[in-house]
């Protein structure tokens, strides 16, 4: 085989090659979808993360504006320190509420932003006041049976 | 009765002595490779000959096993997710599956069976055949011209074509599972999307096969450099390279999974 | 001139003083050579002297050490003990560089070619001018189809060594040996396997390369009648020992019982032709004793 056609191969299976790494990084994966911009970051104590994970997505009406980054447990508090990047296009007031949802039954966990009135701005490093924890299946089941064990008792009453 | 204890216990000792020799000697051959690998990158043309014969001609036995993976991976992905109602998430245990496991370790098996034992034979049968001599006899070191080319020529080829398998799988659980079954098609791109990050999936798969391509080649250069110079012997070295190379694929792959995808 | 000193070099060496005649005019000169492999010594005590411009021939059974002496000849492996001086350099003392450095003026024909299998005839023979020298494509293209038209084969420059027959692939590699003029080129049994036509070719070729270049040869080969027909100086190895040395005619008629059986091809003499085993008849009986 001459010298060009085997180099012509070699670039036809070399460009492929990068194509197919292209394909798994803009549609496969999230390169696209997180902007390399600039993030700012926030930070916000719950008392209970649930099962958030780092690399959650942080969404605001549904719209993804950042992700965690950092997951830690504050010693002194004994709260869940979660670390957020937030895209640097978008500012939230002061007193946003984050909480922690889960998208459908089973799906993964997210932190949403609730916008609040405050004409302050957060800035990046300020902490986020309010904040509702995780949603534990767990305890919603069994304060619904105890709920339901009380209503009987104060039936036979 | 003693005797033949003592007999297997010293043929044992042999055995295990020869083995960690040999690891020796293929430790100090990685870095002899090392060392004379100037001459491959200098003169490129060397290396991109020996990416076509271990990528380009791996290309057909890559793209169609990763197809047939990836509408294997949409069947029985879209059987075990129906039964707890999230067919819409095939599209994540399609990618996710093939990006950071199947893709590199699967594509990394057929490259050693289809590349690695080929460069064994050819090296093997370069040593029996006086050639590796002779070139060492013209004052040309093999090891710089006919070792580190195809060593490489097959660290360069692994990357790209286990991109390529996880790429044509995906297409292959998108073929059976959106247009076959009926997923609808929004929700397989963009749950996948959602979930499947470049960074600690894409990248890791990435390098996960970087990883296995420097073991498969490596095992396969040092087999057919280490060969026994007769027919007997390459083709006892060409068996021995697949054999391995696929035990240390997958140990690695333990390893390196371990290491990235826990603490998350 | 280059005769007469020849006839000094041998009557020198004749008279068994070996390690005197250290003239210029010899290329290779190896003194007290030992080399073991495995405890089990190859060869023991040699010294042999190749001067410039001829033909040596190192004959002797299959397996007694000839191809070894080449072998450390070029370097590929290290004495136990003594030396090998090629132009004047100890080889096995000689870094990397150095030993490279002199192997580019040493060429070597392998025992089956050793043709490189993934080049074409004209591939094989431009690889040590590409390797080496910096030369343009054209002048290569030059060089290449004077060597093959000095083994006449210039006509197959484009075929592949598996499309060559067994003398034609010697031809090529030997082309392939004196690519870069080299002074030594060493034979390993240049003649096995080869029809009577292309032996007597490959023969001649390497007569008339030796002079044509003004290099040394070395013929390492068990082919007495072709041999004889060409080299100047003859050295018998035998259980890795030089057993008898002479110019080709003196050989001839050899008076050493080795040479002799050698040379004419008796089946029994010195090397004899049972592999070492007790006596038959003292065997027979034993076993008859232990059927009985």
């Amino acid at each position: 085989m001459s010298r060009t056609t085997l180099d012509l191969w070699v670039g036809f299976f070399v460009a492929v090659g990068l194509g197919a790494l292209l394909f798994l990084a803009l549609k496969v994966g999230n390169l696209a979808s997180t902007s390399s911009g600039e993030t700012y970051p926030i930070y916000a104590k719950f008392d209970n993360i649930g099962g958030l994970k780092v690399r959650g997505a942080v969404k605001s009406a549904g719209v993804v504006v950042g992700r965690v980054t950092e997951i830690r447990f504050d010693p002194e508090a004994y709260l869940g320190v979660v670390t957020i990047q937030v895209d640097a296009r978008y500012k939230f007031p002061r007193d946003t509420f984050a909480t922690i949802n889960t998208s459908g039954l089973l799906g993964e966990q997210y932190i949403g932003f609730e916008v609040g009135g405050d004409t302050a701005m957060l800035k990046a490093g300020d902490t986020i006041k309010k904040t509702q924890s995780a949603v534990v299946l767990e305890k919603l089941i069994s304060q619904f049976m105890f709920n339901k064990a009380a209503e009987d008792d104060g039936g036979k009453k | 009765m003693d005797n033949g204890l003592t007999r297997a216990l010293r043929q044992l000792g042999a055995q295990f002595n020869s083995r960690i020799w040999r690891l020796g000697f293929a430790a100090r051959f990685f870095l002899a490779i090392m060392l004379h690998s100037g001459t491959s990158l200098r003169r490129i043309h060397l290396t991109i000959r020996e990416i076509y014969f271990t990528g380009v001609l791996s290309l057909i036995i890559i793209l169609v096993s990763g197809l047939f993976v990836g509408m294997v991976l949409g069947l029985q992905g879209y059987d075990t997710l129906a039964r707890y109602g999230s067919t819409e998430a095939l599209g994540v245990l399609v990618a996710l599956s093939l990006v950071r496991e199947l893709g590199p370790v699967v594509a990394a098996l057929l490259f050693a069976s289809r590349a690695g034992s080929a460069i064994t034979a050819e090296i093997g049968m370069m040593k029996a055949t006086e050639q590796l001599s002779a070139m060492e006899m013209m004052a040309v070191d093999p090891i710089a011209r006919v070792v580190a080319p195809r060593f490489w020529g097959g660290v360069i080829s692994m990357p790209l074509l286990a991109a390529l398998f996880s790429a044509m799988g995906v297409f292959g659980g998108y073929l059976v599972g959106v247009q076959l079954i009926g997923v609808d098609e929004g929700s397989f791109w963009a749950q996948m999307q959602a979930s499947v990050d470049f960074r600690e999936d894409i990248l890791n798969g990435v390098i996960k096969s970087f990883v296995f391509g420097i073991i498969v080649s490596w095992v396969a250069v040092f087999e057919g450099y280490d060969a026994e110079p007769t027919a007997e012997g390459v083709s006892g070295a060409t068996t021995r390279t697949v054999v391995t190379s696929s035990l240390a694929i997958l140990a690695a792959d333990f390893v390196l999974t371990a290491f990235m995808f826990t603490g998350t | 001139m280059a005769c007469s000193v020849l006839l000094e070099s041998c009557a020198v060496n004749l008279t068994g003083v070996p390690g005197v005649n250290m003239s210029q005019e010899s290329l290779v000169e190896i003194r007290d050579l030992n080399f073991t492999y495995d405890s089990r010594p190859v060869l023991t005590g040699i010294n042999m002297t190749i001067p410039r411009g001829k033909v040596v021939a190192v004959m002797g059974i299959s397996g007694c050490g000839k191809t070894t002496t080449l072998r450390l000849i070029g370097g590929q492996l290290k004495p136990t003990s003594g030396e090998v001086r090629v132009g004047g350099q100890v080889v096995h003392e000689l870094d990397a560089d150095g030993l490279y450095a002199l192997r580019r003026r040493m060429g070597m024909l392998f025992q089956f070619g050793a043709l490189f299998t993934d080049m074409s005839v004209f591939d094989n023979i431009a690889f040590q001018m590409r390797e080496h020298t910096d030369l343009p494509e054209a002048m290569i293209r030059d060089l290449v189809f004077m060597k093959l038209h000095a083994v006449g084969l210039r006509g197959a420059h484009s075929l592949m060594p598996t499309e060559l027959s067994g003398g034609m692939a010697r031809r090529v590699a030997l082309a392939r040996a004196i690519a870069l003029d080299p002074m030594l080129i060493m034979y390993d049994e240049p003649f096995a396997g080869l029809d009577p036509i292309s032996l007597s070719i490959v023969g001649e070729l390497i007569r008339k390369l030796t002079d044509a270049l003004g290099a040394s040869s070395i013929v390492v080969t068990h082919d007495v009648q072709e041999s004889l027909k060409i080299v100047d100086y003859v050295y018998f190895v035998s259980e890795g020992k030089i057993v008898a040395e002479g110019t080709a005619e003196e050989m001839k008629h050899s008076t050493v019982p080795y040479v002799h059986q050698f040379i004419w091809g008796e089946a029994d003499g010195p090397v004899p032709f049972q592999y070492p085993a007790r006596p038959y008849g003292e065997e027979l009986m034993e076993r008859a004793a232990q059927r009985g």
